[in-house]
């Protein structure tokens, strides 16, 4: 059970588990903002490059 | 389609080396079963789960892909971009292929239903895990745009391919630039990640359909312009 609970968090989260919670976070963001009149549609792009970023500069130290 | 075939391409060609390792140390019949196996179970989850996906409201489901393709895709080209900046190595399937044999001789034989179980089950779980991204991407893309049976054979095309070339090669691919597709297929699942989660969760992109190409051109120069910095990073290291 724990092979198989591993297995998917390995298969959906990755190595890291911050570009999941992150993208999670973008898109709450994305849709509160988006239910205002204020336009939405430059959070996400936005929100990515920083999200891979963050996890690349992580990653290479 | 194009980003079902070449995820399709990149994930079968680590497959086939593992298939090629059992095949070459442990015999064919086992290895060859073990890939039909994982290959049966793979159509019976796109199959499955096609259908099932295809009654979920439209904005639910780009929501719901859209995370998918964007967690998928950022792992894909995370691993790239450290992998072309020189923090990661390469992957060489020689030395995977080389790796693999060695503890498949090492390995003891055991007999299940006639089959040398150590080589089926290495030749099913290598494709079944391999394949099994390859069938989420084919199910969100296909899901989509209204066209799983396009996308899976977008799919199967490249795996036919790959297949194809490793028994003219007789050997594990290792010329094809397995990083360049993952760069590729990071920067489209991450371009249709942004363009349909965006709209899943009440986006309206200005000029529609249109700026999907600007999305792309933005992933792409993010992607280059990571790399770039990366290098320059590892030199101040070195």
């Amino acid at each position: 059970m724990r092979r198989f609970a591993a297995f998917w968090w390995d298969f959906v989260v990755g190595d890291d588990w911050r570009v999941a919670v992150g993208i999670v976070a973008a898109f709450g963001l994305t849709a509160l903002l988006a239910a205002t009149s204020v336009p939405a549609w430059w959070l996400m792009p936005l929100a990515v490059a920083t999200i891979l970023w963050v996890s690349l500069r992580r990653a290479a130290r | 389609m194009l980003s079902a075939f070449l995820a399709s391409a990149v994930e079968m060609v680590e497959a086939l080396t593992i298939v090629l390792a059992m095949g070459v140390t442990r015999g064919w019949r086992p290895a060859l079963t073990g890939t039909g196996a994982a290959l049966l179970a793979l159509a019976a989850i796109v199959s499955a789960l096609g259908p099932a996906l295809t009654v979920v409201p439209i904005h639910t489901l780009r929501l719901v892909v859209g995370a998918l393709l964007l967690v998928f895709g950022l792992q894909w080209l995370r691993k790239a971009i450290l992998r072309a900046s020189g923090w990661r190595a390469l992957r060489d399937e020689n030395a995977v292929f080389a790796r693999e044999s060695e503890e498949a001789r090492a390995a003891a034989h055991t007999e299940h239903a006639g089959l040398d179980w150590y080589a089926f089950t290495i030749s099913f779980k290598g494709v079944l895990l391999e394949g099994l991204e390859v069938a989420f991407i084919v199910l969100t893309f296909g899901s989509t745009q209204g066209s799983i049976p396009l996308a899976a054979a977008g799919a199967a095309a490249a795996a036919v391919l790959v297949v194809f070339a490793g028994v003219v090669v007789r050997g594990p691919l290792s010329r094809v630039p397995e990083n360049t597709l993952a760069f590729a297929v990071g920067v489209m699942l991450t371009t249709f990640g942004i363009f349909w989660g965006a709209e899943g969760a009440g986006v309206d992109w200005p000029g529609g359909d249109a700026s999907l190409p600007g999305v792309l051109v933005f992933v792409v120069v993010c992607a280059f312009g990571f790399v770039t910095a990366l290098r320059r990073r590892r030199l101040a290291f070195a």
